[in-house]
């Protein structure tokens, strides 16, 4: 039996990073607003103090954090002949729970897209020819433009404190910055961390290419903060527990350190824990969202009406969601058409791990936050021509050690045993002079007609629904240029002084197993053509105008960049919209 | 208050996860949700006898733990160190059961890309594996089982499951040789808290300060040793005389 509760004017589903911003900028715009949450409800005095989070094996190896794939789970294959099996427990990806979301757990790399990104399509096009693109390459143009996110990357990077040195000051390059970077409008709110050994090292080396350099930004702040919702934050510890772990110094930006505190004592809001959104309602004329339906841990369901639904959980929960509810047409890769689970796309990493002589380099890999990085932004994007190379696409690279947690992070050089003796005093001898970047060369994937998500016709969820079933392999594009990329990281390892450099290029096919990055794409992008994209400019579905989505899931292909930045200001650009305009006209914010 | 959650952590005992146990749906509006005692606290690896291993199943993981972690004068082997404790507790806990994971079927076998796709769980595969070890070396090494090698048979045997060119009837050995040296691997360096890392051993062996948080004055020390000694979830001995 279902328990229809009292309207609200807005539901948002899933209490992460977007969710927890729409919900701020609604709730100040006046509207009544009910967030519903899979996961726990997470504090960090008791989820994650700082007398015990720094537990490798519980939160690392064992994913205490993280959605249980028991909870819900994809399944998953490399080309559309095979049968895909379920992902029984995480590897390639970490799918995130709890309010909080994916913020709790971040390394906070906290990027801005280039400019051409956003304008993919067309800029490639026009730079190279159509020609230059592979056939079955289906990247498009977002419909939204660096200059209109610029005022949102930065109202969130001031909520977070975001720690970095600015490349571009109004169009004038920054010396020690990015200067790849488009044109922000004020400095970072919180100067750059202070740089480890090995980073510094990695910088001066860089350097002495003829690369520029310039620390990672990063939301482990330099400094204590306070934001602009009158939130304060502590200075970073360096405490090496950063990425799969929850900040028990209140020093990383999340939903928890820079929102919460005020959204959860407006009168006008309400959070529910523990409670998993099965369905979107919809009309019968199927053009209008009349709320949502959940079941509560004790399996009761409940009908939560609303005027607006707002989607914002993890990608391709997005998707299972659009799709089970049948909003927007289910993609079909073979008659290319349709747009719910088309232009899927996961990430290029890569990484080198470097051996130096322990007797004269101690790096002392155990200081470090997760986005304490010095990079490189050279081979982004399309700073570079890609002409003589024949691929397109690109990463940003660096030394970015995030911690020296031994269960991880004991390199040996290749050759040794992987047990006993050997490998024993290889350990030994290594761990204080080797270094692994946490994440090294971090590049783009982009989109192709045969990458995509749909329903899976045999795997059931715990309700016996389908599973997403995601089909991913990579492409020739991708792994040229991550051999490209790779090689050049390679070199500044060398000029570094290392003894031994081990390069690990990614190869295909893409492996489940294999932990890359937690940076799902696309699915349900925005556009300019509802024939190919599932939401409008605004993040608005084309179909349902009283449903925006939120999230990666709007991507219509992955950059090279970590994608917090990003799609944190879209969600911004996209409540903008709501409400100085969605607001007083409810209806399409775009005519097709 | 931490001081006393660390001595709790050090006996234990009373760490079982009463929070998530009792985790239900709620509302959360007005104010930050907060109540005394209601910390996550990690659960310890108590101590006693084997909790999931038979006492022969014990004495011949301790000897693989020696073997993939020998002792050394400056530290200790996988057995001292507590490794087969550690995988001991864990086989008895959720990581043996597989708990949280997607354990409905079918099961196909599929592509190495696609995961694992094992119906056992690592408790059911142990068990099996090390019956199978010691069936394998009554016939191939005259009646003798595994502990009885000596250890230059026992690392052949190794290095031929790690190979591939022993087989062992009922499971995939090589796969399951190189889950076991992960998990004793694991154990040698997780928090000693769990069982293994005895005296943090692992840690002082390659200069890990452990659960030390605050680094602000070293982030600027470059290429110079860290001094001080590692520090646990439960501190360390000298923290806590009257335990020690």
């Amino acid at each position: 039996m279902t328990t229809r509760l009292p309207a609200k004017d807005a539901v948002i589903v899933g209490l992460g990073w977007t969710g927890s911003i729409l919900a701020n900028e609604l709730t100040d715009a006046g509207l009544d607003v009910v967030a519903i949450e899979r996961g726990p409800w997470r504090n960090s005095a008791t989820d994650f103090a700082p007398n015990y989070a720094q537990d490798e094996l519980r939160y690392r190896i064992r994913h205490e954090l993280f959605l249980r794939p028991a909870q819900t789970t994809f399944t998953f294959r490399n080309k559309m002949a095979q049968t895909a099996l379920p992902i029984r427990n995480w590897g390639a990806f970490m799918p995130p729970n709890g309010v909080g979301g994916g913020g709790v757990h971040w390394n906070a790399e906290t990027w801005r897209f280039l400019p051409t990104d956003f304008t993919l399509r067309s800029h490639l096009t026009q730079r190279y020819g159509a020609k230059f693109l592979p056939a079955d390459m289906t990247i498009q143009d977002w419909g939204v433009t660096y200059d209109e996110l610029e005022p949102h990357y930065d109202r969130f990077e001031y909520l977070c404190g975001t720690s970095g040195t600015a490349g571009n000051l109004k169009g004038r390059i920054q010396p020690g910055g990015n200067p790849f970077e488009g044109p922000r409008s004020r400095p970072y709110p919180t100067p750059a961390q202070q740089q480890p050994f090995s980073h510094t090292l990695f910088g001066k080396a860089a350097q002495g290419l003829g690369y520029k350099p310039f620390p990672q930004p990063s939301g482990n702040l330099s400094r204590a903060y306070v934001n602009p919702l009158g939130v304060r934050m502590g200075p970073c510890t360096y405490c090496g527990y950063c990425e799969w772990f929850g900040c028990a110094n209140y020093s990383k930006a999340s939903p928890q350190t820079t929102i919460l505190p005020v959204l959860v004592r407006k009168p006008n809001f309400l959070a529910r824990d523990l409670c998993e959104v099965t369905r979107i309602n919809v009309d019968g004329s199927g053009g209008r969202a009349t709320g949502v339906t959940y079941v509560d841990s004790s399996g009761q369901e409940f009908e939560q009406p609303a005027q607006l639904v707002i989607l914002c959980a993890y990608t391709i929960f997005n998707l299972q969601l659009l799709l089970l509810s049948k909003i927007g047409t289910p993609y079909d890769p073979t008659s290319n058409r349709g747009v719910i689970g088309r232009n899927f796309t996961h990430q290029t990493i890569s990484d080198v791990e470097s051996f130096f002589d322990s007797s004269k380099f101690i790096f002392n890999p155990f200081i470090a936050s997760g986005a304490i990085g010095m990079c490189i932004d050279e081979f982004n994007g399309d700073n570079f021509d890609h002409g003589p190379h024949g691929f397109v696409g690109g990463g940003y690279m660096g030394q970015v050690q995030t911690n020296g947690r031994p269960i991880e992070t004991t390199p040996v050089p290749p050759g040794t045993p992987k047990w006993g003796a050997k490998w024993k005093q290889a350990v030994r001898e290594n761990y204080l002079s080797a270094l692994k970047p946490g994440t090294g060369v971090h590049g783009s994937m982009y989109s192709y007609r045969d990458v995509y998500v749909d329903l899976d016709p045999t795997y059931k969820d715990r309700f016996g629904r389908p599973l997403a079933r995601i089909t991913l392999d990579f492409h020739e594009n991708e792994i040229r240029q991550n051999r490209f990329l790779t090689d050049k990281f390679a070199q500044i390892f060398q000029a570094m002084g290392a003894k031994q450099v081990v390069k690990q290029y990614r190869l295909a096919p893409y492996d489940i197993n294999d932990y890359q990055t937690t940076h799902l794409c696309g699915g349900a992008i925005m556009g300019t053509d509802p024939k190919t994209s599932a939401l409008n400019r605004y993040l608005q579905s084309w179909d349902v105008p009283n449903l925006f989505v939120m999230g990666a899931s709007a991507f219509p292909q992955n950059a090279g960049y970590n994608p917090t930045g990003t799609l944190a200001a879209l969600a911004y650009w996209s409540a903008d919209a709501i409400r100085t305009r969605y607001l007083k006209n409810p209806g399409p914010l775009v005519h097709a | 208050m931490s001081h006393i959650r660390r001595r709790e952590v050090l006996a234990g005992t009373a760490l079982v996860l009463l929070r998530q146990a009792a985790a239900k749906a709620g509302v959360i509006a007005g104010e930050l949700p907060w109540a005394p005692n209601t910390e996550s606290l990690p659960t310890a690896a108590r101590p006693g006898p084997w909790f999931f291993f038979t006492t022969a199943e014990g004495a011949a993981i301790e000897a693989l733990a020696d073997r993939i972690i020998p002792p050394d004068p400056e530290t200790l082997g996988g057995k001292d160190a507590g490794c087969a404790v550690f995988l001991d507790r864990q086989l008895a806990g959720p990581y043996g059961h597989n708990e949280g994971h997607y354990n409905a079927g079918p099961f196909e076998k599929g592509v190495e890309q696609q995961g694992p796709q094992n119906p056992d769980t690592p408790a059911v595969t142990y068990r099996k594996a090390l019956a199978a070890l010691d069936e394998y070396c009554l016939h191939a090494h005259g009646g003798r089982s595994w502990v009885e090698l000596s250890a230059q048979d026992q690392d052949e045997l190794l290095h031929g499951l790690e190979s591939g060119t022993v087989v062992l009837p009922g499971l995939d050995a090589r796969k399951f040789f190189e889950n076991l040296v992960r998990d004793i691997q694991q154990g040698f360096f997780a928090d000693p808290i769990y069982g293994g890392n005895r005296d943090m051993c692992a840690w002082k062996m390659i200069g890990f300060p452990g659960a030390h948080y605050d680094y602000r004055e070293w982030v600027g020390r470059h290429n110079e040793r860290w001094p001080h000694p590692p520090v646990g979830i439960a501190g360390r001995p000298a923290w806590n005389p009257d335990r020690s």
